[in-house]
Order: C-alpha cells, then structure tokens, then sequence
C-alpha cells in the first residue's frame, strides 16, 4: 500500500513534499522497522489468519471444502471430550498463573525492595534457569516426582513413608507444579519492574502518617504494583493453556490438555479445520477468562484501597 | 542499611522462603547433571557410584550427532536472522517516533503472548498450504518468528540511553549514515548485538515446539530427545546429552549478560561524556 502510495506521489507535482517526507522521521522510522514488520506480518498474521480461516471450512478426505461452516465450532464446543479439555485446559492454565504470581511476588519485593546493589544478579539468578532448555526442565520433573523417583526414593530412604506415592505424577497437580516452574521468571520480571517504580518516600509517609505496615502495603505498594502483576499474569496464563510438552511427558491421563487434541487434529486425524477451530476457540476462551480475572483483580484492589 | 535490616526483622521468614524459591528454581537443572554420572540405568537416590560412560557413549552415536549439528545451524541461522530483525525493530523504536509504531511492535512482540502450539500450528498450515516442504529452513524460518521478541528487548535496552548528539555530530563533522553507524554507533551497541545473538542462539537450541512441527526428517536436538524419551533404557544417555546442553546454555547465557551490562555501562559513559 506504502509503495503504491510512492507511486502515485511521484509523478505529482507534490514530489517536493513527498521528498521531505521521506527525510523525515516518521518515514525513516517507517522504513526501518519495515522489514521486521513484514517479516512478522507474513510469518505470524498472515497464519493466524489462514487458520481462522480453516476453522470455517471442511476437511473432504484429502481436499478442503471451502464452503463456510460452523460445524467445527460446534464439535468443539459440544462434543464431551473437547469440551473437558476446554475446561481443563483453562482450570490448569488460571491455577498455574495465579500460583506463579502469588508465590513470586515476595521474590520480586525482596529483590526491589532488599536486593541492595546485587539488583541485576537476583534477576539474572532467577531467570537462568528458565532459559534453559524447556523440554529437559519438564523431563526432570518426571525424573524428580516419578514412582522410583528422586521424590520417593529419597521420601523412602529417609524413613518418612514405606512405598511410593502414586499420586505425585501422571496427573494434573505433576502438570501445575511443573508449569509454575518453567514460568517463574516471566511472573517475578514484570513485578518487578513495577515494584521499582514506586516511589519509596511515599511508602514511608504513609507509616509516618500512621498506617501499619500491612496498611502502607495495601494501600501503596500493592496498587501501584498491580500493572505487573496483571502482565504477570497474562504472560503465564495465555501460553500456558496451550502447554504441549508438560501434559504429555507428566500429565498423564488425568493431566492432558488441549494442545494434544490440537496436535491430534494436524497428526493422525489430519483434520486441519477441527484443528484450526480447536486452536481460535482456544484463544478466545484463553482471552475471555483472562480479561474477567484482570478485572476483576482490578475491581478487588481499588476496594482495598 | 539498618533501615533495611530492621525492615526485615518484621518479615523475618521472608529470606528463607526466598532460599526455599530458589532452591525449587534450581533443582530440576541440578538433578540432571547429577544423575549423568551415576552408575545405574534409573534415577533414584541413593545415587550408584561415579561414571562417565554415558558420556562416552554420546560421542558414537552417530544420530545423535547429526541432530547437534542440525542444531548448531538452525541455531547459527536463527541468531543471525532474527538479531538482524531485531537491531532494525529496536533501533526504530528507540531513534525514531512515527505513527503505528506501538502496532508494529505489538505484532512483533506478539508471540511472547501467544500459546506457542498456535504459533507452531498457524506456521505448518502455511508451509503446507504453500507447498513447502518440511525441512530446517522451515524451522529457521519459524524461530525467528519467536526469537524477535526476545532478540527486541536485549536490543532495546542496549540501545535506550544512547545519546543521539553523538550522530548528530558525526553528521556534521561530514560522516555518512553508513560512516556513522558503523564508527560511532556501532562501536556502542555491539555488546547489546553479541548478547541478542547469544540469546537467541540459546532459545533456538532449546526451543522443541516448533522445531517439533517444521522440522520433518531432520530433528534438532530436542526433537532427536524427544524421540529418545520414550525408552526407559536410553535416560541415561539423554541426561548426558541435556547436561551438556544445559551447561552450554548457562555459559552462553552468562556471557550474554556480561554483555548486556557492559553494553549498558558503554551507553551510560557515552551519556555522560562532555
């Protein structure tokens, strides 16, 4: 559009305008950020929008009927199984993601408000372990709460129980503690980064003033923070509900969640148009359930205050 | 500091549950170096006795090679890739204001949003639908998409604070744009470049979910572990193999923030400078 935009420009008498514009920032900015844009434009837009497009149609054998239909939303929505794994999914991802944020955040005070000159050494401390390698992480998850596992054996050798537990893996509590693990540190960052903004004097007139601590932190710290947390929040919940690895290697069948369905539908089942709806359905609901926490975190926290 | 102190007397569990966080942040990547050199087939405590056989058996498989070194160019390719995108994307937010810019760098960064089996999926329909076969380019082409964030905000924070005066003088003093980035700005930013390419090449080697559904007949590494996982009998081998992934990756990592706080520091001077 941009270029025919030039096109059209140039043979006009207004080229002398057309020429300080292209001097200008905005088209300097334009220009340079257009190769990443594009580049984002055809290799994620342009998907996201081929698969909203496959979710309309129909799988005939090996072609693709290109009439529009909402039949794949309604087994998506009506059928049992999917519909478990729906809620499932959501359950574990809305379960993962508020663990994660309330488990990190004293992590995340304790570095801005204790962390002393060592600040950027907590951080980069809490997030190494993160940038390694997922599927290993999830793999010695399975190795730590398996049935010989670290978790028993050591349990059993140092006398606490006689037999293994059963109940560790293969089920959805193995695929939330393993989930909250692999996001911590995209929880406490965010945190922490709204934690610095506040301005400590405040906190100390609020006690000067005479509120207690818990007060001073209610009403100042927590508000104020609330921008991260909700960032936290969305940034563990919403790829968390599309988790493939996790449910598979310790989810068991109690455990599975949707990403295997979706995984499924372009696998064995090879019916791309399921797949596709499963996968829009997914991200609406992952969005809908979001945006209702986010509000209704916002809601709770202006009480308080 | 006796404010501090006496601050934390009043939440005096608060370092030992940041102890106990740190300890359960930790262990997962600690227990597998340790069951790598332990001299039984399964992972239970207590541990067998000290051996490195499982390492020596990695370096005659000869699948297993092929996989790292498939790595190692998807790795090598992706890096390139997307730190080029991603010195492009940050330098336009960082110098320049224009309209649709907050757009443009929400789609770029989108991907730290999406559930990644979407991006994975979206990605295969279009190779497919284009009738592409499935190869490495393809996993390259794919890693990028999900590498130019993270690339995007190592660049961006490297760049931020750069004193645009110093351009501006070389401007006048009759440099080239060229010239100029190349002899001035350069010379800054490259630490913040070296730490990006650090990073994604980390990413790439551990990233499983697209490399999963673009790679066809040619597994990285942890497609290649992925496979492996279902025998019982080869989880020693593949604990060698994520030990030595795991340390690479630490190593990198660690030298990439040295980078990023020397390519802060480097801003900071430039800054300050009369």
């Amino acid at each position: 559009m941009t270029a025919a935009a030039f096109g059209a420009l140039a043979d006009t008498p207004s080229s002398g305008r057309r020429k300080a514009w292209m001097r200008s920032e905005e088209a300097r900015g334009l220009a340079l950020i257009s190769p990443t844009f594009l580049y984002a434009l055809a290799l994620l837009f342009l998907p996201v929008l081929i698969v909203i497009a496959y979710s309309f149609w129909t799988q005939d054998y090996l072609d693709i009927d290109r009439t529009f239909t909402l039949e794949n939303y309604r087994q998506a929505l009506t059928e049992p199984i999917y519909r478990d794994l729906f809620v499932r999914s959501l359950w574990i991802s809305l379960t993962v993601s508020i663990v994660t944020v309330v488990f990190s955040y004293p992590v995340a005070w304790f570095i801005s408000f204790h962390g002393g000159v060592h600040k950027n050494l907590w951080l980069f401390l809490v997030t190494v372990p993160c940038w390694t390698s997922y599927l290993l992480r999830v793999m010695s998850w399975k190795v730590i709460l398996g049935y010989g596992g670290v978790m028993n054996t050591g349990l059993i050798s140092m006398g606490l129980i006689d037999k293994p537990l059963t109940s560790l893996l293969y089920n959805s509590n193995a695929v939330v503690i393993t989930l909250v693990h692999s996001w911590a540190a995209f929880a406490i960052l965010p945190i922490y980064v709204s934690l610095q903004k506040i301005d400590r004097t405040l906190i100390e007139a609020a006690r000067d003033l005479g509120d207690s601590r818990l007060k001073a932190f209610l009403r100042i710290t927590l508000p104020v923070s609330l921008p991260g947390i909700i960032s936290a929040f969305l940034i563990v919940m919403i790829p968390t509900v599309g988790d493939y690895v996790t449910p598979r290697l310790v989810g068991g069948k109690d455990g599975v969640m949707i990403a295997t369905a979706i995984q499924a539908q372009f696998g064995k089942a090879a019916n791309w148009p399921l797949g596709a709806a499963l996968s829009v359905t997914t991200m609406v609901l992952v969005s809908l359930t979001a945006a209702a926490v986010v509000l209704a975190l916002k809601f709770t926290v202006r009480r308080i205050r | 500091m006796s404010l501090l102190t006496q601050r934390l007397r009043v939440l005096p569990f608060l370092p030992a549950y940041v102890a106990l966080y740190f300890l359960f942040l930790y262990l997962p990547i600690l227990l597998l170096p340790v069951f790598s050199f332990n001299d039984a087939a399964t992972t239970t405590f207590p541990l067998a006795g000290f051996t490195t056989k499982w390492y020596a058996s990695l370096a005659g498989n000869s699948v297993m090679l092929q996989a790292a070194w498939n790595s190692l160019v998807v790795g090598v390719a992706v890096s390139l890739l997307s730190t080029v995108l991603g010195i492009c994307a940050a330098r336009a937010i960082t110098r320049y204001r224009f309209r649709g810019q907050r757009a443009a760098a929400g789609l770029i960064m989108a991907p730290l949003f999406l559930p990644e089996i979407i991006v994975a999926v979206s990605l295969l329909m279009i190779v497919l639908a284009m009738g592409v076969e499935l190869s490495l380019i393809t996993v390259i082409l794919g890693q990028t998409v999900f590498c130019v964030p993270y690339a995007m905000s190592v660049l961006v924070s490297g760049f931020e604070g750069f004193d645009r005066s110093l351009e501006e003088a070389s401007y006048d003093l009759g440099e080239t744009a060229i010239g100029t980035f190349r002899r001035v700005t350069l010379p800054v930013v490259a630490p913040a470049i070296v730490s990006s390419l650090l990073v994604t090449f980390t990413i790439s080697l551990d990233e499983f979910i697209l490399a999963f559904f673009l790679s066809g007949t040619e597994p990285t590494l942890p497609v290649y572990i992925w496979g492996q996982l279902r025998f019982a009998a080869k989880l020693p081998g593949v604990l060698a193999l994520g030990s030595v992934m795991l340390v690479a990756s630490i190593l990198m990592l660690t030298l990439a923030e040295i980078l990023r706080r020397r390519a802060e520091r480097r801003t900071q001077m430039a800054f300050t400078l009369p």
